[in-house]
């Protein structure tokens, strides 16, 4: 099964190449979004009215396989022209062995059009250099039902003793205050994302990555003791609650609010269309201090630093760094562009914009996603067992600390 | 020519040379799509990995790091724990049921056959369907089970069943052991129905009762079926994969608690959208230790079991 891998991609490269061969000046454009198919042949469209002699052939694969059939293809030194990539540690493992384009101001001037730590997002740490233009940020945020809402007359809570006290309300009455449940590993990182900045602060992840702090903080193990408060207003058996039962209770209208990701807002919305949803960051810790939602950048459009047709390639990646892109992809695709100035026309996605201006980066991800042990790894393990009672924010914090010590040297002793 | 050599070979060697033939096209194919794969896994194993790219040989290092180095070592033994808990107690609970339902149907009693198909047909449903299905039973709050023992009256007994350590596992089990009783009842029940009657009537004449005739006579005459049946339980049980996978996911949930070999191969190896990276080295090194270890532990066994079957 495992050599019989390289064959599939060898099969696949085969094909590829052949396509190529066989329509000269065509550009292809692998993507992991098949669901987006459509859209991107309009977003192609749009771009052949600037440049109608750039003609560009978009292909897309199952999600869990992409990965797979792209490093292949690149590893053959052959694969598409332009790419879809991951960020962080995802977009490394293509940019470390030198399969993408590295892109400066001179060649792609929209570059300027993002914010520092998009671009970071998008960055090899080792050489600093921008690999792909970033195509979407996402944040962990806490979703709402305005009609339970405004039928029980609730204002949206500010404060953590809001929330709270909201939540006892609707426990009081029988209803569900949260859908999150802890039975899918990596939903527990959701709703730490969603919950802890606001608690842990901006410096708190400042002084980590200056290797000024570990998550044995104080910062950090208070952020999490909150999260072990909530524990009574999840569903009951709420451990054996998995990640499709929690959309479910969200969407069903069953639960109040849910601690969840941005990109869960379009597949409720088509699930419920009745579902009217309310987005707000996680409570500030007292009134008037800052609400901080966990932001990430999703991933980036890049450039095979094999391609034959580089001038053409840079074209199209110029034009999505533009706004005029980033209109059409956040109000045909329903998802944050990070271009500075795109006009969103959906009144949610507006709201999670603004939300997204008051951040923290989803700081598992955006630092210790690029060795093993993972900070993801060990973050949704340890808050699983918090939340069963089975570790205390202590232990979970600690924990942590030593399984990324074995590759961060300021968390070695 | 040919015709002719042919024909001045010996019997013996124009045999051979016709064995030879008809073997060598499974031979050719076994060799490409079983034995190379194994081999290169254990080629990869002594590599260091970037995606599907080789960057440099690596020793002895990935096994360092998932047998003494923690947390992966850690996760490792973990595993390791809970395919022997799996083992023991499929042998005890799925395979202890399946003797004691073949010695039942072996009586040929009314109805025998019916029951005997319908122990036998969740074997024939796919893990995917059984896993799914049994997910949705265990749900704690839409799921049959928690339904059932709240409308009883016993909703204290309501569980997160696939949430909490102390049920995660043993839900796994009881679930696998529902799906599969069927297999080893067939085999010990064909196993049973080899007994010639004289034998057990003649231990019936000397006073033997149904649990002696069953424990002294059958037990010890079924044991070829036990060396199948063991040797199958083993195998399955260390390779256990979609029925964990489906019912808790990649990462063992809770906590590690359900983790096993094929589960933290799959991890290590190919990675997990949500929180892992891919690394081939770590993976293959893994899956050569899983396989040398159920290679020996299953050659040394059949030796051993072979040793207490009679010949009848």
């Amino acid at each position: 099964m495992k050599a019989l891998l390289p064959r599939l991609g060898a099969a696949v490269l085969l094909a590829a190449s052949f396509g190529h061969q066989a329509i000269a000046a065509e550009l292809t454009f692998w993507s992991w979004r098949q669901e987006d198919r459509a859209v991107y042949q309009e977003i192609i469209a749009d771009f052949n009215k600037l440049h109608p002699d750039v003609k560009i052939k978009f292909e897309a694969f199952e999600p869990t396989t992409y990965n797979t059939i792209l490093s292949t293809a690149l590893a053959g030194g052959k694969g598409p022209d332009l790419i879809q990539a991951r960020a962080y540690g995802g977009l490394e493992a293509f940019a470390k062995p030198g399969y993408l384009l590295a892109l400066d101001k001179t060649m792609v001037p929209e570059l300027d059009n993002f914010s520092a730590d998009a671009l970071a997002a998008e960055s090899m740490r080792e050489d600093g250099k921008v690999y792909a233009v970033p195509f979407a940020t996402q944040s962990m945020v806490v979703l709402y039902n305005k009609d339970t809402f405004k039928s029980h007359a609730l204002q949206p809570p500010e404060t953590w003793d809001d929330l709270i006290a909201a939540a006892k309300m609707f426990k009081g009455m029988g209803m569900m205050a949260f859908a999150n449940g802890t039975a899918t590993a990596w939903q527990n990182e959701v709703l730490m994302g969603g919950i802890a900045p606001s608690f842990y602060g901006r410096e708190f992840n400042a002084d980590l990555v200056a290797g000024k702090a570990t998550f044995e903080d104080k910062r950090f193990v208070d952020a999490l003791t909150k999260l072990t408060e909530l524990k009574e207003y999840l569903p009951t058996g709420f451990t054996g609650v998995d990640y499709p039962t929690m959309q479910q209770l969200f969407i069903s209208g069953r639960a109040a609010m849910i601690v969840a990701g941005s990109f869960e807002i379009a597949n409720f919305r088509k699930q419920n269309p009745k579902l009217d949803i309310g987005v707000m960051p996680g409570p500030a810790p007292t009134k008037g201090a800052p609400r901080l939602v966990s932001l990430f950048v999703d991933g980036g459009y890049a450039i095979n630093a094999k391609t034959p047709y580089k001038d053409d390639a840079i074209k199209f990646i110029r034009y999505t760094a533009t706004p005029r892109f980033g209109d059409l992809f956040s109000n045909k695709l329903g998802n944050v562009s990070p271009i500075k100035g795109v006009k969103i026309e959906d009144g949610l996605l507006a709201e999670v914009a603004k939300v997204n201006a008051s951040s923290a980066p989803y700081v598992m991800l955006v630092n210790f996603r690029y060795q093993e042990p993972t900070g993801s790894a060990l973050i949704q393990t340890g808050v699983q067992k918090m939340m069963a009672g089975q570790a205390t924010p202590a232990q979970v914090g600690a924990e942590v600390t030593k399984g990324i010590a074995a590759y961060y040297k300021p968390f070695q002793k | 020519m040919g015709a002719r050599s042919l024909t001045t070979m010996s019997p013996r060697l124009r045999r051979t040379l016709w064995i030879a033939a008809l073997l060598a096209p499974a031979v050719l194919l076994l060799a490409t799509i079983v034995v190379t794969p194994i081999l290169s896994a254990f080629v990869y194993a002594f590599y260091k990995w970037q995606g599907l790219a080789r960057v440099g040989f690596a020793g002895l290092e990935n096994f360092r790091l998932i047998l003494f180095q923690p947390p992966f070592s850690t996760w490792t033994y973990n595993a390791f724990l809970h395919n022997i808990i799996v083992f023991v107690a499929l042998m005890v609970v799925q395979n202890g049921t399946a003797f004691f339902l073949a010695a039942a149907l072996s009586k040929g009693l009314r109805l025998h056959r019916f029951h005997q198909v319908s122990l036998f047909l969740p074997v024939i449903l796919s893990t995917v369907i059984i896993g799914f299905l049994w997910k949705l039973f265990l749900n704690p709050l839409f799921g049959l089970v928690n339904q059932t023992l709240i409308a009883v009256g016993l909703a204290s007994w309501a569980q997160p069943w696939l949430g909490q350590p102390s049920t995660a596992l043993g839900s796994l089990i009881l679930v696998n052991a529902w799906h599969w009783v069927g297999f080893p009842t067939l085999v010990y029940l064909a196993g049973m129905q080899r007994i010639p009657r004289e034998i057990l009537e003649a231990a019936e004449i000397d006073g033997a009762g149904e649990w002696t005739r069953l424990r002294r006579v059958v037990w010890p005459l079924v044991a070829p079926s036990t060396t199948i049946v063991v040797i199958l339980t083993f195998i399955g049980a260390f390779n256990w994969f979609e029925l964990p996978y489906i019912m808790s996911g990649l990462e063992g949930s809770p906590f590690h608690t359900t983790d096993v070999l094929g589960l933290y191969f799959y991890r290590t190896a190919f990675g997990t959208v949500s929180s892992g990276l891919q690394d081939f080295g770590r993976g293959n090194a893994l899956a050569v230790l899983i396989f040398l270890f159920i290679l020996a532990v299953s050659a040394w066994w059949i030796r051993l079991l072979r040793r207490r079957e009679i010949d009848l």
